[in-house]
């Protein structure tokens, strides 16, 4: 059951993912109903496969690395559907789907072994994890509106208007929704950040016991997007620059992942 | 083929210079006139006149091609008063299909001057209501021309044919619209008040700019402009000093030198906090130094960028206009099958009147030996009769409606009209 639901939802966002490139390319009326059609199967079998999963272990998503990445993915769809429905950008999908495929495809490497769960504060684990999982969420839709950013940035600078330009939205726009998600994720990663803590502390008895080795790529991540947050109404970090904060941002943070779970 | 003898007669902005096609325009009076004209005319069944700056058109279904065809071009000469051997180079000529053809290129704008224009539509549209309301048209031409809207329409909506600004000022406003999305909360700069520089400024406010600031060496012109587009006129020699108030600056001073520097601007777009600076540069020489473009969150085009923009958007129209050609020629193709299963219609007539005859010729003969039905016997004969001959003739008559849009066609009309010995 957990591989046909998986299977299902990693070639759904295969499908999406090409349909949302054709689309954005050759602007066919069929492509974007077959593209909306397939994120909502990947949508359905992907949150079946949590459900499956987490029947599986009897506690969340989020304790294996396989658990997380699964997780993530998730959460990058839900955030992904909802940016859609509100700024109505259609092509942002085909920047954002590649990646959640991209995610579930390398959890398919992942070992798939049952763990318990860790002992201490379920309650502060479970928010710190869906805390920070949504904040990541967010940034990853951040770091697709400062790629179409940078990419259409560059065709007007650079005075080469190719395809894209025509159908991508103005910089006013992608500039705005970087700014908007970036407002969404940055606080709740924040407060992903120090439920985290308070967990730490309550499992080690000790605020100050951090595992620097593990933790120092988040507090650049938390550093990089407190910049371009709090820097935009103080010094006017707008534009490209943000976007390319964005972009760093999250390159950190697929680092962190790596040395963090 | 009597029922669809269509055929087209004009000329347009490709085959004839302007001198001659201002002297065939329709225009006014004439229009009326000449369609009533027409009308009288036993030759020509149906038709519609279209007169644009660009093209003088008339489209027709006649009797027969070729008397139709210059029935057309002596009436186009005569009611110019204007001698045909002169004229007769300029005409082109269409007939059935190609004449389908060359409606759906035009009303789809593939015609035009500008590819992709929308007026031509318009136009095609008023043409044929004119001569609707004068009852010139009938069946054929009246879904050719249905058919034309919605072909045009398709067309529109499925190619990028009207996607991209081919002058340079809707080239401007478009990169203005994705630099700046909506309009209506940006402003625009106008230093220098060229013709070209007004325009582009007319086009930015039709799309919403509500603030306009004008500035120029001589403070009474700016004024003046600024009156006109409902802006507020600025010093010259201190306009710089409020550079950062505008998101859209256009230039199009006199100015031997440059006169808008980086230094300037990198001073305004600090003041902005990076909000995003478009400079539209249409002086020649240039009032911009280039070196501006290179300053982040800064955009600067000049006459030659923005004409470059055009020139590649007229190719990508082009190229656009390759695959609304397959649009049409399908939609030519459909009409083609309509059109031809129309001369299916007389057989059927024929063929229902033939039975129809002999029902009544035979039934007549026997009633004649059966005097003593009653009224009622009768109708009972009269209605069995009636019955026998639809139910015989209602596949056959499908059949043929359906063939005859097929290739066959022609040729099962031929053995039907054997057949039933119709042509006797």
């Amino acid at each position: 059951m957990l591989k046909v639901a998986f299977n299902i939802a990693l070639f759904s966002y295969l499908g999406a993912s090409i349909g949302y490139f054709g689309n954005l390319l050759y602007r066919k009326r069929w492509v974007s109903v077959a593209t909306t059609s397939l994120m909502g199967l990947g949508l359905v079998a992907h949150t079946a496969l949590m459900g499956i999963r987490s029947s599986q272990t009897g506690h969340g998503p989020y304790t294996t690395a396989f658990e997380i990445a699964m997780f993530f993915s998730w959460i990058i769809v839900v955030v992904y559907i909802l940016t859609e429905l509100k700024f109505k950008i259609q092509d942002l999908g085909a920047f954002v789907i590649p990646l959640v495929f991209l995610i579930l495809l390398y959890s398919a490497f992942l070992s798939r072994e049952v763990v318990t769960q860790e002992t201490g504060s379920v309650l502060w684990m479970t928010l710190h994890r869906t805390l920070s999982i949504l904040g990541y969420g967010a940034f990853a839709i951040a770091f697709a509106a400062a790629l179409m950013y940078l990419i259409q940035e560059n065709q007007v600078k650079s005075k080469k208007l190719g395809m894209m330009y025509f159908r991508m939205p103005s910089l006013e726009v992608l500039d705005k929704l970087l700014d908007r998600v970036i407002a969404f994720g940055f606080p709740l990663f924040t407060l992903g950040f120090v439920s985290g803590s308070i967990w730490n502390t309550k499992v080690k008895h000790d605020f100050f016991s951090w595992n620097l080795e593990k933790t120092w790529p988040l507090i650049v991540v938390w550093g990089v997007y407190g910049v371009v947050y709090f820097g935009r109404m103080t010094v006017g970090i707008r534009g490209k620059k943000a976007a390319q904060g964005a972009i760093l941002g999250f390159v950190l943070i697929i680092v962190a992942y790596f040395i963090h779970v | 083929m009597a029922e669809s003898n269509l055929i087209m007669v004009g000329v347009n902005h490709k085959t004839t210079p302007v001198e001659i096609r201002e002297c065939l325009a329709f225009t006014g009076n004439k229009m009326e006139d000449s369609i009533e004209r027409l009308v009288s005319f036993p030759e020509i069944v149906e038709h519609i006149i279209l007169s644009t700056c660009n093209r003088v058109e008339i489209y027709a279904r006649v009797r027969n091609h070729d008397e139709g065809i210059f029935f057309l071009k002596k009436f186009i000469a005569d009611y110019h008063g204007l001698p045909l051997d002169e004229l007769d180079r300029y005409f082109y000529c269409y007939r059935d299909f190609q004449a389908v053809e060359h409606l759906f290129r035009v009303s789809a704008s593939l015609d035009s001057m500008v590819l992709g224009e929308p007026q031509i539509l318009g136009q095609v549209k008023d043409a044929y209501s004119q001569a609707r309301t004068l009852r010139a048209t009938g069946l054929v031409l009246n879904q050719l021309f249905e058919k034309a809207f919605m072909v045009a329409k398709k067309v529109r909506e499925q190619t990028g044919i009207a996607e991209r600004g081919v002058s340079i000022s809707s080239a401007a406003v478009e990169l203005a619209r994705k630099i700046f999305e909506d309009l209506e909360s940006h402003s625009v700069m106008l230093v220098g008040t060229g013709e070209m520089a007004e325009l582009a400024a007319k086009h930015l406010i039709s799309y919403g700019v509500k603030t306009v600031y004008v500035a120029s060496r001589t403070f009474e012109r700016a004024a003046s402009l600024a009156t006109r587009l409902n802006g507020c006129a600025l010093d010259f020699e201190t306009f710089k000093e409020d550079l950062h108030k505008a998101d859209i600056i256009i230039t199009s001073t006199a100015a031997p030198k440059f006169i808008i520097h980086k230094d300037v601007v990198e001073a305004a777009i600090q003041k902005r906090k990076n909000r995003p600076m478009f400079f539209i540069d249409i002086a020649v020489p240039r009032d911009v130094e280039p070196e501006v473009n290179g300053l982040e969150n800064v955009y600067l085009y000049d006459i030659d960028d923005l004409q470059a923009v055009v020139d590649a958007n007229i190719k990508e129209r082009e190229k656009e206009a390759e695959e609304a050609m397959q649009i049409i020629q399908r939609e030519v193709t459909k009409f083609n099958n309509w059109i031809t299963s129309l001369d299916a219609v007389p057989t059927i007539v024929e063929l229902r009147n033939r039975a129809e005859a002999i029902r009544r010729q035979e039934l007549e003969r026997t009633l004649k030996k059966l005097s003593h039905l009653s009224e009622e016997e009768k109708n009972a004969l009269h209605q069995m009769t009636s019955a026998i001959i639809n139910k015989i003739l209602h596949k056959p008559t499908i059949n043929l409606k359906r063939k005859a849009q097929s290739q066959e066609g022609p040729h099962y009309l031929k053995v039907i009209r054997h057949l039933f010995h119709l042509d006797d």
